[in-house]
């Protein structure tokens, strides 16, 4: 049986294909997935994400755990309100999870975890918990929706339909939240443009799904999600980094804090980590459709791509791929894709930000 | 009307309809685009290559995943719809009008060997469950 969101009714009478996610039952487009990726694009979207958790931490300890736990500087969380991008490692250094921490007060953060994860990272946290911080509260919020709104018209959007959200987010900076009684605005999220995303309790989402939806608010399925988030170069958990990998060869090396004295959990094996390879991105310059594990040739050793797709933005496939370290910018590669061999070209990523190309 | 009776079909979900001139159009049927999704990449076979009956010839591509066209009878390429090529969401738009491409068959009492459009709802009726 797959675990259903509070938003599924709306899902299906929307007509959404729906797929299984990670043991639920989620939208994977309502009609046309590029449609969906251009609406998020030039307009606004909105995505039921509920399948992931937000969890609470709660305690004077707080800080000083996630201090532990996480491997970005939360030192750098110091207005209440602000967000982080942060790896949850184990101490081999390999990726247990991506997640947002969200500073509200000394004795309150947030985390939102995957979905696929988020039993593990709950058992793991609580393990470091009783370690590093015992007295500390972690409460998983599974009585908690989330949806996400983005685009450049997202956050007016937003405002149409709940007013009483302006006064308090129309000031968020990228990446700062707010607590709105029973709305919690982060602005944040997965596809490379401005927007929120919501935490809210799953009983009122069908409605607050409904006022967005009135005030001109498409809904946007997981496929769309992945080739907006692919577009903006954003990693996608079990795919572009798992336990086998570190953040420094996935291309997270900007999220780990290797420089303060703190230490933290995966810390030492990071530092002895010799490093081979790391994440690129790729640009089709063939025809064809870019896959993940479709293995990459080059001059500096072989490669392979974690994440591959058609563009929509761009009209052409693009990938992230795990490639020798060294390799230049610039280059020309060569991808297996069935029985033949297809040029591509590495490029810096992210592909697109705020609707416009990045690459040449 | 998504699996029309004057077509014949395939396992593998292809379609196929014999032509005036004696060859038969392929194409991939409404359902198989359906749980394709938006098309963005098609490679048909080259015009004068012999297929065997199942082989692989084409491949469609979606925004989500690539899948095998398979040719559905022997013979030769004589056709391929380069509109089809060009613009792959036609498929999309209309599955039995975009044929990718069209063969001249090697026996052409082969085309009665396919399902026909009742065992054709089947198949995709047993897929559904």
């Amino acid at each position: 049986m797959l675990k259903q969101t509070a938003l599924n009714a709306a899902h299906r009478a929307l007509g959404a294909k729906m797929v299984d996610f990670s043991g639920w039952d989620m939208p994977l487009h309502y009609g046309s997935q590029i449609e969906e990726h251009h609406q998020v694009r030039r307009d606004a979207g909105m995505f039921d994400v509920s399948h992931m958790l937000a969890i609470d931490i709660e305690g004077p300890p707080a800080r000083d755990f996630l201090r532990r736990l996480l491997a970005n500087n939360t030192d750098r969380l110091q207005i209440p309100g602000k967000a982080m991008y942060s790896c949850l490692l184990n101490e081999q250094g390999g990726v247990l999870d991506d997640l947002i921490v969200y500073y509200m007060r000394e004795d309150w953060f947030r985390v939102v975890v995957n979905a696929a994860t988020c039993d593990k990272d709950v058992a793991w946290m609580e393990a470091q918990r009783d370690r590093f911080a015992p007295g500390l509260k972690l409460y998983p919020r599974r009585e908690m929706a989330i949806v996400a709104v983005q685009g450049p018209q997202a956050r007016e959007k937003v405002w149409q339909a709940v007013p009483e959200l302006r006064l308090a987010t129309e000031l968020l900076k990228p990446f700062q939240a707010a607590d709105c009684a029973s709305y919690f605005v982060g602005r944040t999220g997965y596809t490379g443009e401005d927007g929120f995303e919501i935490v809210l309790p799953a009983t009122q989402a069908p409605v607050f799904w409904e006022v967005l939806y009135a005030a001109g608010v498409k809904p946007i399925g997981l496929g769309a999600r992945d080739t907006l988030r692919l577009e903006a170069g954003m990693n996608l958990y079990g795919q572009d980094m798992d336990e086998t990998v570190t953040p420094l060869e996935s291309g997270l090396a900007w999220t780990v804090d290797l420089i303060a004295e703190r230490d933290f959990v995966g810390k030492a094996a990071l530092k002895e980590q010799a490093l081979t390879r790391d994440l690129f991105g790729l640009v089709l310059v063939d025809k064809g459709v870019l896959r993940s594990h479709q293995k990459v040739r080059t001059t500096y050793g072989d490669g392979e791509i974690t994440s591959g797709s058609f563009a929509p933005t761009l009209d052409q496939s693009i990938a992230l791929a795990r490639l020798p370290k060294q390799i230049p910018i610039g280059e020309l590669v060569q991808v297996e894709v069935r029985e033949k061999l297809l040029s591509a070209k590495v490029v810096k990523y992210p592909f697109v930000r705020n609707g416009k190309s990045l690459i040449g | 009307m998504t699996i029309p009776n004057d077509l014949k079909y395939t396992k593998s979900h292809e379609w196929v309809r014999v032509e005036a001139d004696g060859t038969v159009s392929v194409g991939i049927t409404h359902h198989a685009q359906d749980l394709l999704g938006d098309m963005v990449y098609v490679e048909s076979p080259k015009v004068g290559r012999q297929l065997a009956a199942g082989e692989e010839c084409a491949v469609v591509e979606s925004v989500k995943a690539a899948s095998d066209v398979y040719a559905p009878i022997a013979g030769e390429v004589v056709a391929v719809n380069e509109a089809v090529t060009d613009a792959p969401e036609k498929i999309n738009q209309d599955a039995y009008s975009a044929w990718m491409f069209k063969l001249k068959p090697a026996n052409a009492a082969d085309v009665n060997g396919l399902l026909d459009a009742a065992a054709y709802t089947a198949v995709v009726a047993s897929e559904a469950h």
